[in-house]
């Protein structure tokens, strides 16, 4: 559909918004992985609440717009759950690694003009690329 | 208190934004990732468009010398490269191309994704717990060997 860069353009927006609004009045780095995992191994606890009420509107800002989309949102994720927990389980372990995500290593990261950042994205993507290819072409499991 | 309503904002803008963008739909990410299959240019404006506000706002930050809510800014980021920094983005590329799914937009998806996101959702945290201690196997290993 010809509107969808639109749209991504629109949310990428409101995506660098809720960046710019957490950097500038909280003080923090908009990172998903590292808000995430900073409750999960107890290395952040103490700026629990604000962690928790960030993942809140996270969850519940689609929870609001979903009935704005009458054929509803399909998220075209796979049924095969192994696929599933060896993605998470990557993800996860792969993030705290590297300390950040999509969100902190390149929404925040890049516009900061960190080299860390710029790298992480690169790699990331590289790797997502040729796993796609290797999953999907070669393999077909996805 | 203020300081959670802000983070509740921002992280509520953050959703909204996956939501609207379709960044929660794990073919656009694959779509953009697949670059031998119908390629998806949408993610590359999610995250152009997301890099211009946070580009304005680390020059606002560099005008002030402290957050609006008081607090620290966070402290200037390390320049070092190190294996653990590339080798965890691998790590995490290979997850993310394999699913679609990033930390954020797993979170954003929860409600309305279905099963297979809670499937997801839960190896991620998973990961997480016991990330220390893959890390740390790592550490041993690679300075073992260097």
């Amino acid at each position: 559909m010809q509107m969808e860069w639109i749209w991504g353009l629109i949310g990428g927006l409101l995506i660098g918004t809720g960046g710019a609004v957490y950097l500038l009045a909280n003080g923090r780095i908009m990172g998903a992985s590292g808000i995430i995992g900073g409750l999960v191994d107890g290395t952040a606890w103490n700026a629990w609440a604000e962690r928790v009420t960030f993942l809140a509107g996270v969850f519940l800002l689609p929870v609001a717009l979903y009935p704005l989309y009458p054929n509803g949102v399909d998220t075209h994720v796979t049924d095969n759950w192994a696929v599933l927990i060896a993605a998470g389980l990557l993800v996860g372990v792969g993030t705290r690694m590297a300390n950040g995500c999509t969100s902190g290593h390149g929404v925040c990261g890049i516009p900061r003009l960190s080299m860390r950042g710029l790298v992480a994205t690169m790699t990331y993507i590289v790797a997502g690329g040729i796993g796609v290819v290797i999953f999907r072409h070669w393999l077909g499991v996805i | 208190m203020i300081r959670n309503i802000y983070a509740f904002i921002a992280g509520g803008f953050f959703g909204a934004g996956l939501f609207v963008s379709g960044m929660t739909d794990t073919a656009k990410v694959q779509g953009w990732l697949d670059v031998f299959g119908t390629w998806d240019p949408t993610l590359a404006f999610v995250m152009g468009g997301a890099m211009i506000p946070m580009f304005i706002a680390w020059r606002l930050r560099e005008r002030r010398s402290t957050p609006v809510l008081g607090g620290t800014f966070p402290p200037a980021p390390p320049q070092k490269i190190d294996h653990k920094l590339v080798v965890g983005s691998l790590m995490f590329g290979a997850g993310w191309g394999l699913a679609g799914l990033c930390p954020g937009p797993s979170v954003a998806s929860l409600s309305y994704g279905g099963v297979g996101h809670w499937v997801f959702f839960a190896a991620m945290i998973t990961g997480m717990a016991i990330a220390p201690f893959v890390i740390g196997r790592y550490t041993r290993l690679t300075t073992a060997a260097a």
